[in-house]
């Protein structure tokens, strides 16, 4: 077929431009602006040019958060993604079973994220809270105020209790695709349950899982409200995450340039995990077709 | 292989079925002969998959008993009934390649792997595609992975019977034809049992030693492709099978004559007096246009579909259908039709009625 060239196309492209520009590009831009200058106040600024990311990139402080940020998506994401897959597993197929489970289900996902931080602040708490009560009376000894290894099961508990449900729901919809003659097939063939998880379910959930697991990686590598809830960063550093240290160094400190700087890093590491996420994932899904 | 034998068999959907209506598939006896080819044709919601699912063991009977050379297996689970299942839409497993797909049902036996491999390089001769083992089911076109399950499940020599539900739903029409082929091909070669869902008549009546004929939960003929066509024991055996099916016409029947609106057609056999709804059927091959014998009709239309003509007339009040070769002219003034009288069936509320010599 032959195609149709027409330059004047491009104009229908302009609204969804000015729509970026104006919500990511240009916000984006005063960060940049940010980076490269140095403030001593009373709104003078002075041109500093790479300085801030330099001073960031041998910043001991930025590391530090980075790596601990890898680890919380890392643990996240190697609880949330098999339990919700086990999750979906074992829901009903219909009925009025599976409805009620996917409402259920989807409460927590309603939940704003500053509640769900307190509402674990005060359940895990030792004085008051059901779960730090009930721990402490049976001689565990926890307290995630002052314990770093407490803090950190808090909130990973708390994320897998808020987002689980996302991935379940996504597992659950990809299961739900599967028509029924593959079961069939593989009752035939006598499949174990094993098999029919590794050779039906599992390539049929890979397009949600993927997308599963990119949400949450997301997701969890911008965390902020629910673990500055719960411990605000604390005991010392140990839960300070990359967007607590953030919040921290503009805000707190009004370290403006190098926040921003920061700020650009911290995009540019969740773009480029992500992409080659993706890409290696794609390619995946390619090699196999 | 073996011969199947439904003994009673019945099935609903409904946990308490009250009436005859509430049972998806009614009381049927039937064995299904060791190494025939059977197709159960019927229209959509007719029975045929739950006769089918019943079979191999996916859905548990509400009645009756299935038997395999004899041997009550009507509470076996799938797996042991060694039944293959060729689904509408093909399944496949997509992450294997296609030599993984055909070695699968015989892996999950805990066969040593020489075997495998010999097997799956005679399935993958039988079905064609010994040059695709290597690759990955996924990307193969439809057909190709209607070949994969079909080999799937002829991998396994203990296999009882091949049922096929409706295999050739999905598959372009020019493969259509090669794969009906290779199936015919396959099953005189290897002889398996066969029961090959359809509701396409021209795949059941090609493809078949015998057809079954299915209609609202009920098998209403068993028959050879010659006898479903010349003796319908149903008038919607008669109306499915067919192109245009058997003009249906209500009448009332004397002895030899039939009756419609006060003028006679002569029957070949005689009839005693019938209750209730009762028609003659005649096939539009049997029925000839002419210009002076005869009983008056009104032509609508004339349709010249290439290897014959089919002219739509009325008929005191009733819509037939007449074939009439290529070549035969059709002039206006032909406005009465005749029938073939060894070839007029007469049906009492739909069921044939034999009739004595007269």
């Amino acid at each position: 077929m032959e195609k149709t060239v027409n330059q004047k196309a491009w104009f229908l492209v302009l609204p969804v431009l000015l729509l970026v520009a104006f919500s990511a590009v240009i916000p984006l831009m005063t960060v940049v602006n940010y980076s490269v200058q140095d403030t001593f106040g009373n709104n003078q600024f002075f041109w500093a040019g790479l300085e801030w990311f330099k001073e960031m990139l041998e910043s001991e402080r930025m590391w530090d958060a980075l790596g601990r940020q890898l680890m919380f998506s890392g643990i996240i994401l190697a609880i949330e993604i098999p339990l919700g897959i086990f999750v979906a597993l074992n829901m009903p197929k219909g009925g009025f079973w599976a409805s009620l489970c996917l409402v259920l289900m989807s409460l927590p996902l309603l939940i704003p994220w500053n509640v769900v931080g307190t509402i674990w602040q005060i359940f895990g708490r030792v004085d008051i809270g059901l779960l730090g009560y009930t721990l402490d009376a049976l001689g565990v000894n926890y307290n995630y105020t002052q314990d770093t290894v407490a803090a950190w099961i808090t909130i990973v508990v708390m994320d897998v209790w808020h987002w689980t449900s996302l991935v379940a729901l996504l597992a659950y919809a990809g299961l739900k695709s599967i028509p029924d003659a593959y079961y069939q097939a593989a009752k035939i063939d006598q499949a174990s349950r094993w098999k029919v998880f590794r050779f039906i379910e599992l390539p049929k959930m890979m397009g949600v899982l993927m997308i599963a697991i990119l949400l949450r990686f997301m997701d969890s590598f911008m965390i902020y409200t629910e673990p500055f809830v719960v411990t605000g960063g604390g005991p010392g550093n140990a839960t300070t995450l990359l967007s607590i240290d953030l919040v921290k160094m503009a805000l707190g400190q009004f370290d403006l340039g190098p926040a921003a700087a920061f700020s650009l890093m911290y995009f540019l590491v969740i773009l480029l995990i992500s992409w080659v996420f993706y890409t290696v994932m794609v390619n995946l899904d390619k090699r196999e077709g | 292989m073996a011969k199947i034998t439904l003994d009673n068999l019945a099935h609903s959907y409904l946990p308490n079925p009250a009436s005859e209506d509430d049972f998806a598939l009614k009381e049927l006896n039937h064995d299904w002969e060791d190494g025939a080819a059977y197709a159960l044709l019927g229209s959509s919601g007719c029975g045929k998959s739950t006769l089918l699912n019943i079979i191999s063991g996916l859905l548990h009977p509400s009645q009756g008993r299935i038997l395999f050379d004899g041997k009550d297996v009507t509470g076996a689970p799938t797996a042991e009934r060694n039944i293959a299942q060729v689904f509408q839409f093909p399944v496949v497993y997509d992450t294997m390649t296609v030599h993984d797909n055909l070695a699968f049902p015989l892996r999950n036996r805990g066969r040593d792997e020489a075997y495998v491999a010999e097997r799956v390089q005679e399935i993958a001769r039988m079905i064609g595609m010994e040059d695709m083992l290597r690759k990955k089911a996924r990307g193969l076109t439809a057909d190709a992975k209607q070949k994969i399950s079909l080999g799937r499940g002829m991998v396994r020599k203990d296999v009882n019977a091949l049922l096929f539900d409706e295999p050739l739903t999905v598959i372009d029409p020019h493969m259509k034809w090669e794969l009906r082929t290779q199936l015919k091909k396959l099953h005189h070669d290897f002889g398996h049992t066969m029961i090959y869902v359809t509701h396409d008549q021209t795949e059941a009546l090609t493809f078949a030693d015998k057809v079954v004929v299915m209609y609202d939960g009920r098998v209403v003929q068993i028959g050879t492709p010659e006898e479903l066509f010349e003796r319908p024991e149903h008038t919607f055996v008669g109306y499915f099978i067919g192109s245009p099916g058997m003009n249906v016409i209500p009448a009332k029947i004397d002895g030899n004559k039939a009756y419609i609106n006060g003028s006679f057609v002569e029957l070949s056999q005689g009839y005693k007096p019938l209750d209730g709804k009762v028609e003659i059927g005649v096939r539009p091959e049997f029925a000839r246009l002419s210009q002076s014998e005869g009983l008056p009709v009104k032509v609508r239309r004339v349709e010249d579909v290439g290897r014959h003509k089919i002219i739509r007339a009325e008929f005191f009040g009733t819509d037939i259908n007449i074939i009439a070769g290529e070549d035969d002219r059709i002039s206006a003034d032909m406005n009465r039709v005749t029938f073939d009288a060894a070839h007029v069936n007469v049906y009492a509320n739909d069921w044939r009625v034999q009739g004595s010599a007269a």
